[in-house]
């Protein structure tokens, strides 16, 4: 049994293998693109708006209000990471019930590298937020002792959020492919459809754990923020 | 299969079903108090029910990934197990 994309290769040029990860990652990517464009070239302000552009407005402005419940003070500037985020783990996780589609998300290749982008963007957002001195000093805060722990943290958070991701998405093809031998029909459907559930809540986890690490590394601590009197977005 | 492959088969079998059997109690017990705790909640203060519901599916995958992590391992024990080949090599060459 193939637990992993990575392993089906389509096509092989002198030693470049071609393997389905790569090919239904750019296939989820072309897809979001052409209906992205397909509606947003047509888009209106009048009184007469297209339905897509009605579902269009819906997604965008429920991700940034999630975002914006999370904690970050300015939703539209993390709208275009996190969003972009959560739309491709979505879109690869429900295209699972097209016949002969393997999710890009169900390998570990593809997990690692959306974590990797998570763990560049903390220290990009927070230091254009805070300053490089203000981030660089959240790893020592409150005392120098907790340096490793903080550093570890760092690291070991991205591990959880790239395995976490991926064993979801593994283990619903590995069950689906495992019912199928055993009892076919009848319970492989079922478990397609709590796949079709647990995709689209870890995608909502994934955002929503990225733009946690994000705001609270972005957010100034109420003790920097002391001089500034009327100050009432710092609290807990 | 020589010797050593099918030792190494059987402990991993077994080690499979006893890291997925053991490490899935904890989460299971875990997520069952979040869930318990945040119906409370709900109960008490129906109209905060949208703060807990987004707040209890976080922690609950949170929760649950300790789970998936003994099911990624025992995975790798039985489909992609890095020792059978070390054990076939030595046995080969």
């Amino acid at each position: 049994m193939q637990i992993s994309p990575d392993q089906w290769i389509l096509y092989e040029w002198r030693g470049l293998a071609l393997n389905a990860t790569v090919v239904f990652t750019w296939g989820v990517m072309a897809l979001l693109v052409l209906i992205s464009w397909a509606i947003t070239a047509r888009l209106s302000e009048g009184t007469r708006i297209s339905r897509w552009q009605v579902m269009l407005e819906v997604v965008v402005e429920t991700i940034r209000d999630q975002i914006a419940d999370v904690g970050a003070d300015r939703p539209a500037r993390y709208l275009p990471f996190i969003g972009t985020l959560f739309l491709f783990i979505a879109a690869s996780n429900l295209l699972a019930v097209v016949p002969g589609f393997r999710p890009p998300t169900g390998s570990l290749s593809t997990t690692v590298a959306l974590a990797a982008c998570v763990l560049v963007a903390v220290p990009l957002f927070a230091i254009t937020e805070r300053g490089l001195r203000g981030y660089l000093g959240s790893y020592v805060r409150p005392t120098v002792l907790m340096l490793p722990f903080n550093v570890i943290g760092e690291v070991s958070r991205t591990i959880a959020l790239a395995i976490r991701l991926y064993g979801n998405v593994m283990s619903g093809t590995v069950i689906a492919g495992i019912l199928i031998s055993v009892a076919p029909f009848f319970f492989p459907v079922l478990m397609q459809l709590l796949g079709l559930l647990t995709g689209l809540i870890q995608a909502y986890i994934f955002a929503v754990l990225a733009m946690v690490y994000i705001a609270s590394a972005a957010r100034t601590r109420p003790a920097e923020a002391a001089g500034t009197p009327d100050d009432t977005e710092t609290g807990d | 299969m020589d010797d050593y492959s099918l030792w190494i088969a059987a402990v991993s079998i077994v080690t499979a079903g006893l890291t997925i059997a053991i490490g899935s109690i904890g989460p299971a017990l875990a997520e069952g108090r979040a869930a318990s705790q945040a119906l409370a909640a709900i109960a008490q203060q129906p109209d905060a029910s949208n703060t807990i519901t987004r707040t209890l599916f976080v922690s609950l995958a949170m929760i649950e990934s300790t789970a998936i992590y003994c099911f990624v391992v025992s995975m790798i024990l039985i489909f992609a197990n890095p020792f059978t080949e070390i054990a076939a090599q030595a046995a080969g060459g």
